[in-house]
């Protein structure tokens, strides 16, 4: 090891976004841990503060700063450290740190860069190079050039001939890549391509070949294995983050195996990459032709994934070898007895399925193709593809039950036609669809020939479909124990067989339990069993006939996890469940947790007492309960996915911890929430449950539009809409009456002139033993994930936060509240309404325990173990600094869609900032999400009369500040009425004059503005063409008018953006 | 079907593969491809194999041709193994030089296999006991158990008469333990040609420029005949290379001596350590039986070993050309790492 590294600095990957997730979070926390191990001060840069990286008792200081060169150099220059960790925040670090050696920033101030090198870096990511280099030693790449415009990328596609690949340079996750089947296309595509990148490689395109990943490590001395390789279920020409990926490879032979295995090492070697890294080839599926399509040289997507489905900890080792560390020195630390230099044996396969949320935006294609869009991923464990499968796609939690039996018939087309289109130009529901092909009466060899997926994986599928159709003919009569054994076998869940069998669920487990079928514990060790070792990373199989484990030895608490990341439920319950399982372990129990989400660190081989990496289902859970026997579960860390099972799991006789699950209930349900805030006189907006569309009608005018449309047991506001009229009402109604037959709607007026108050608090026997308030920046109508929060509230009346605790108290007691709890409020006035109450952890638990610098989770565990509570409460009007979170959206990987805040929640992801005022929080949190400073060009296109009015001032200061200003027609006319000379561009449709959109691809500018006229994601407006260029331009936009407002200010009183750690912000 | 152990554990699985019963001693091996290079090898005769990969057929079996004369996708020509228990059976391989299934295969050389079986426990069982006798019994065709090790298997896999291999001008004489063909292929890939000769074939007229002693079956004190033929060559100073068996068969004559180990190494994924350097290997291996450095002769030294156990992974004599490995350099299945052991033999040739 190199003792001359005594403090190191890490970068983050600031906000989560498509491409960028929370398996950072992983490697990051990893790569810490590993250092500190070692006595090396850690200092982590990353304003991402819902992840369990920048948590109190990991990096000894944690910078909640954007990972930018201006900010890392400040904080270089007040730490001073030897060492700098690059690969482990994802493609943010990276490019960051590769900006800070350009700008000479690491030498002037000594800094050694740990592990891989940056002219390496620049290799793997400068295509042109990368293809030379490999050249060199006789690996093969695609036939590929560089182009640096337009006209350069026509003339090699030209050379190369269509179809081609274009891809860009130093860009993760796919970004502005795309297929070209002509000259036309590629121009379309380059011309995109060129708006974020100054080179983009023109590549052949090999459709249909094998897609196959290799994770590599090696260490300084040249040693170097393959700690995991991966087949994709989706030949080439889906992004590997958008394809389903099997662990290990199955349909190589030996032969092709390590032959991809030697050219990897051969690679990495001749690359010199130091640390972990991951190779993706293109394998010819009719010979042993390859091609290296391309290698990250630092921590991704990949190697979390790797690294959850062999155990082996990539990260950890990675940061470990950056520190000098040979692989030989290093011990497996799964196995204790093993060292790290081997490559792991698994006697399972895993399959890893991504998450789309593409519904939640209007315009956006379903397709799925070279650039990522999906927002999460799960993985499962099983003997077999089969089990795996249908693990993985209820695990995607999109009401799938299996890949078959699924109500609504899932993946069902109308015509052939149809089904062959989705075949072989595939959305994200193409695997639902290859079922019906069988059923359909296509051959395998058919269904090949459109999807291109190896014919191994179709089989096992077609069996899949076969098993469907023995089952059923047993319905309504009794399914033999040969046939219920084989159907779990091949992952039938519970309830998929008693859709099948027309029995209840619970008919089916009591069949099992009759029958003596159940799923059995096995471990997961590197060495598939072939040295001794105890591992706590478990999952369940019914391809077994012995428990790999003793079960429920001790006393334990079962936690449950918060499943795959999505829009509205991210890495911020990832941290709740951290924590709740770390205060479970310091109350002296067994920590036991459910999660099968491989980007987390709550499944982290040292995280928990005993990890199983398996579904959050009621079937699931109840076999788990029923082998570990726990002290009970704890339902309300894990977001809506573990809390929706608190009524199923008592009902089914489980001791749900905290809270009762009948309590759980009257907040859910909308009618027993209602009447209990009626009988406490507590105010809510008034709002009706409607069944038919004429009763709906006559609400909606009495109550005047806009009303809100919703369904009830939502998160992130799925299926909710705002209606302006009784047109738009019927359009909405069809819509979520069509997604909830079961469910009336909902329908409540619309309040937009309101305050919106996030109230998070943690309570024992009904009594509030801590509570947070913190207030949306933005008025009512944003949802509350996507809205800007700022705690302590800034422009709350104090009298409104008075009530609002005691509403809040009064509520805790009538509900019996143990555990943490989440309710949002709207203010006017004094006038406080309850929106909603949630008796779980909410989003924003990390930002305000963080902020506060109080453990809500911890005391919220604490309280549903039933243990004393330190009750001190701090009031949060003490705070001498403020914290704001900013969302961070990912309009620009959703090609097509509107960028506008509304209803439905539509950001990725979240940073948190402090300040010793509000405007310094605020740019600090909007620097992290994109935003650039200082503004000096700025487009301004206020909307309706009411908001054009309210930005006037703003306006005259920005005049005042110095920027200049452009605005559309009416704008522009609005504020020279007022005394505001700006420049004035019309609109994209006008046929004379500088249109906007020429301004956004002249001009460099800093913000568009653009204030929507209506709450709902229009169609092709010019407001949305304004909107769409500005994202794909890559120009910060805003369209809500407070946040513009606050911004805008805050960048005009321009206040020094300290570099501050979070433990020197003391109250 | 049903599988039963020495110690009396019955385990119930479906049939699959030839319709018989058999008996051998039960193993385990780890690794996750190469079934066909598995099933070929003759270091495996005698034996029933565990595969703990649960998912076995996938890519079906390639076609028989040769090259060289030698069966280009295998091993050797025939399966050595006298069954396979597995968790999953793949009957709709997928492979684009896949000619048949496994199963008509194994059908086609008489090999029972057994699916549906728990072949983690099965190895933890095999793992803590130790190697076990056991006997696959098709439809209740019951049979005595065979202990495979009690027999030099080695003279029932070794050539039956000498073979010549290429044209290269340097030669080597191959002593023939139950040889991979993938040991022939690696030296005739580096234009060496091959005189490849019985387990007890008397060399001593032949002509070569080195030994090469190759993998095989069983316990090395069952072919004590190979041992003394072999010790006057390492008072001479032609290059010697031995590999698995050979290796043990190589300590053996310079007086070193052999043990069971208690877990034995199966799996291709074994990190092998060069003496006196950080440089480690991955390997593929399977064997049961080690060398004990501690009773190496004072000319010979320790050449590698293995970084999760520390037992034994090769030898060297001090001054002569003369090295052996217990793992595979030769690979197939298994990572090709060690490949370069080929290269420095030929060229001390």
């Amino acid at each position: 090891m190199d003792s001359s590294i005594k403090k190191v600095i890490i970068l983050g990957s600031a906000a989560l976004k498509i491409g960028e997730a929370g398996e950072f979070d992983y490697s990051g926390s990893q790569a810490i841990k590993a250092l500190k191990q070692e006595g090396i001060t850690t200092i982590l840069v990353n304003p991402n503060i819902a992840t369990i990286q920048t948590s109190d008792h990991l990096a000894d200081k944690v910078y909640l700063l954007p990972v930018t060169p201006d900010f890392i150099e400040g904080v270089i220059e007040k730490e001073k450290p030897d060492g700098i960790l690059l690969s482990f925040g994802g493609q943010t670090a990276l490019n960051c740190g590769m900006e800070l050696e350009e700008q000479g920033i690491l030498k002037k101030h000594g800094i050694k860069v740990l592990g891989t090198q940056i002219p390496v870096i620049r290799m793997t990511e400068d295509r042109q190079a990368f293809a030379d280099s490999l050249g060199e030693i006789g690996v093969f790449v695609p036939r590929s050039k560089a182009a640096r415009n337009v006209k350069e990328t026509l003339e090699i596609a030209q050379e190369i001939g269509y179809p081609i690949m274009i891809r860009l340079a130093f860009a993760l996750g796919g970004l502005g890549s795309g297929v070209c089947w002509n000259e036309k296309e590629a121009k379309k595509l380059a011309s995109g391509a060129f708006a974020h990148t100054s080179q983009i490689l023109v590549e052949e395109y090999l459709k249909g070949w094998k897609e196959v990943e290799y994770e590599v490590v090696r260490d300084g001395l040249d040693n170097c294995v393959t700690v995991c390789n991966m087949e994709n279920f989706d030949p080439l020409g889906i992004h590997t983050g958008e394809s389903i990926v099997i662990a290990p490879s199955q349909t190589l032979s030996n032969r092709e195996y390590h032959m991809l295995r030697e050219v990897a090492i051969k690679t990495v070697r001749h690359l010199g990459v130091v640390g972990e890294c991951n190779i993706q080839y293109a394998l010819n599926p009719i010979s042993e032709e390859y091609r290296v399509i391309e290698v990250n040289a630092r921590l991704s997507r990949s190697s979390a994934l790797a690294s959850k489905a062999t155990g082996y900890p990539l990260a950890f080792v990675a940061a470990k070898l950056g520190l000098g560390y040979s692989l030989t020195e290093l011990k497996n630390s799964i196995t204790h007895s093993t060292i790290a230099c081997f490559e792991p044996a698994l006697d399972y396969c895993v399959v890893k399925i991504p998450r789309w949320d593409l519904k939640k935006f209007k315009r956006v294609s379903k397709q799925i193709g070279t650039s990522m869009k999906s927002v999460g991923e799960v993985m499962a464990i099983g003997k077999t593809f089969q089990e795996a499968l249908q693990k993985a796609l209820r695990m995607l939690d999109i009401g799938a039950d299996g890949l078959v039996t699924n109500h609504g018939d899932l993946g069902k087309k109308a015509s052939r036609e149809e089904l062959i289109t989705e075949l072989h130009s595939p959305t994200d529901e193409r695997v639902f669809s290859i079922p019906w092909a069988f059923k359909e009466g296509m051959s395998l060899a058919e269904i090949h020939e459109h999807t291109r997926i190896d014919p191994w994986f179709l089989s096992k599928i077609q069996n899949i479909v076969r098993v469907e159709d023995l089952v059923i003919q047993y319905q309504g009569g009794i399914i033999p124990r040969h046939v219920l054994k084989e159907a779990k076998q091949v992952g039938f869940s519970d309830p998929q067989l008693a859709q099948l069998l027309g029995c209840a669920e619970k008919a089916v487990r009591l069949m099992r339990k009759n029958y003596g079928i159940q799923p059995f514990v096995k471990q997961i060790d590197t060495l598939a069993g072939e040295y001794p070792a105890q591992t706590n990373y478990l999952y369940l199989t019914y391809n077994a006939t012995e428990e790999d484990i003793t079960l429920g030895s001790a006393e334990s608490v079962l936690v449950l996890g918060s499943g795959t990341y999505r829009i509205g439920s991210s890495v911020e319950f990832d941290w709740c469940c951290v924590n709740a399982v770390q205060t479970v372990k310091e109350q002296g129990y067994r920590s036991i947790l459910i999660n099968y989400n491989p980007e987390t660190v709550s499944t982290d081989y040292d995280e928990v007492d005993r990890l199983y990496f398996d579904e959050i289902r009621l079937e699931t859970v109840m076999d788990i309960y029923e082998k570990e026997n726990p002290k009970g579960i704890i339902v309300s860390m894990g977001g809506q996915v573990s809390n929706n099972l608190a009524l199923p799991l008592m009902r089914w006789g489980a001791k749900v911890l905290g809270t009762s699950p009948t309590q759980i209930d009257r907040a859910e349900d909308r009618h027993k929430f209602s009447s209990m805030l009626d009988s406490l006189k507590i105010d809510q907006p008034i709002w009706k449950e409607l069944t038919t569309m004429t009763e709906a009608k006559a609400f909606a005018k009495a109550m005047e539009y806009p009303v809100l449309v919703r369904p009830s047991y939502v998160l992130s506001g799925a299926a909710m809409g705002v209606a302006t009229s009784e047109k738009a009402l019927e359009q909405y109604l069809t819509k979520a009456t069509d997604l909830n037959q079961d469910h009336p709607v909902v329908i409540s007026k619309f309040l937009t002139n309101s305050k919106e108050i996030e109230f998070d608090a943690v309570a024992k026997n009904g009594e509030i033993a801590a509570f947070a308030i913190s207030e949306h920046l933005e008025n009512a109508g944003v949802h509350s994930g996507d809205a800007t929060l700022v705690l302590p509230p800034q422009r709350t009346y104090i009298e409104t936060t008075r009530k609002i605790k005691a509403v809040a108290q009064e509520i805790a007691k009538n509900l019996e509240i143990t555990g943490p709890f989440n309710m949002q409020f709207l203010a006017k006035g004094n006038e406080i309404k309850v929106i909603e109450c949630n008796l779980r952890a909410s989003r924003s638990f990390p930002f305000v325990s963080k902020v506060y610098k109080k453990n809500f989770i911890r005391l919220a565990t604490q309280a549903i173990l039933g243990e004393e509570l330190d009750v001190t409460q701090r009031s949060f009007m003490e705070l001498s600094y403020v914290g704001v979170k900013a969302s961070h959206f990912s309009f620009t990987r959703l090609l097509g869609a509107d960028p506008i805040l509304g209803v439905e929640m539509a950001s990725t992801g979240e940073v948190g900032c402090l300040g010793d005022d509000f405007h310094e929080a605020l740019l600090k949190a909007m620097r992290s999400v994109g935003f650039h400073l200082p503004v000096k060009k700025v487009l301004l296109s206020t909307g309706p009369e009411k908001e054009k009015l309210d930005f006037l001032e703003t306006a005259k200061m920005l005049k005042n500040c110095g920027v200049k200003i452009w605005a559309t027609n009416g704008t522009q006319q609005f504020l020279a009425s007022h005394g505001v000379k700006v420049e004035q561009v019309s609109w994209p449709n006008a046929k004379d004059g500088k249109s906007v959109i020429d301004l956004i691809e002249e001009e460099n500018l800093d913000l568009v503005v653009n204030i929507p006229k209506n709450f709902q994601p229009n169609e092709l407006t010019n407001g949305y063409k304004v909107r769409r260029k500005a994202v794909d331009h890559g120009v910060p936009l805003i369209t809500n008018p407070q946040l513009a407002m606050r911004f805008l200010e805050a960048a005009c009183a321009n206040p020094e953006l300290k570099i501050k750690a979070w433990n020197e912000y003391s109250s | 079907m049903e599988l039963i152990l020495e110690d009396g554990t019955a385990i119930e699985g479906r049939h699959f593969g030839y319709p018989t019963s058999v008996a051998g001693e039960v193993i385990f091996n780890t690794g996750m491809v190469g079934y066909p290079e598995t099933l070929t090898d003759p270091s495996y005769k005698g034996q029933i194999l565990v595969f703990t990969y649960p998912l076995i057929g996938n890519y079906g079996i390639p076609d028989e041709s040769r090259l060289n004369n030698l069966k280009q996708h295998f091993e050797s020509d025939h399966i050595h193994l006298k069954g396979i228990v597995i968790t999953s059976l793949t009957r709709e391989y997928s492979h684009w030089n896949a000619i048949k299934s496994l199963e008509d295969w194994m059908i086609e050389n008489q090999i029972p296999g057994m699916e549906g079986v728990d072949t983690r426990a099965l190895t933890q069982k095999l793992r803590n006991k130790g190697t076990q006798l056991g006997k696959m019994i098709y439809e209740g065709h019951d049979l005595p158990f065979y202990d495979p090790s009690k027999e030099n298997l080695v003279a029932q896999v070794s050539t039956p008469e000498p073979i010549a291999y290429g044209s290269g001008s340097k030669r080597v004489l191959l002593i023939d333990l139950g040889c991979k063909n993938n040991i022939i292929r690696s030296f005739l890939s580096r234009g060496v040609s091959l005189l490849r000769v019985p387990w007890n074939y008397d060399f001593s007229q032949e002509k070569f420029d080195g030994i090469m002693l190759s993998n095989g079956p069983g316990d090395p004190t069952q072919v004590m005949e190979t041992v003394r033929r072999l010790q006057p060559w390492l008072k001479k100073d032609k290059p010697i290379f031995g590999i698995c068996m050979g290796h043990q068969l190589l300590a053996l004559a310079s007086g070193a001596q052999t043990y069971k180990l208690k877990f034995g190494h199966h799996s291709q994924n074994q990190p092998c350590i060069q003496v006196g350097t950080k440089r480690c290997y991955i390997t593929s291996q399977n064997h049961n039986y080690a060398i004990d450095d501690q009773t190496l002769a004072p000319d010979w030294t320790p050449w590698f070993f293995n970084a999760n156990d520390g037992s034994n992974e090769g030898i060297r004599h001090k001054t002569k050309p003369i090295r052996s490995v217990q793992f595979h350099p030769e690979a197939w299945p298994g990572p090709v790492d060690t490949a370069f052991l080929f290269d420095e033999f030929v060229k001390s040739l």
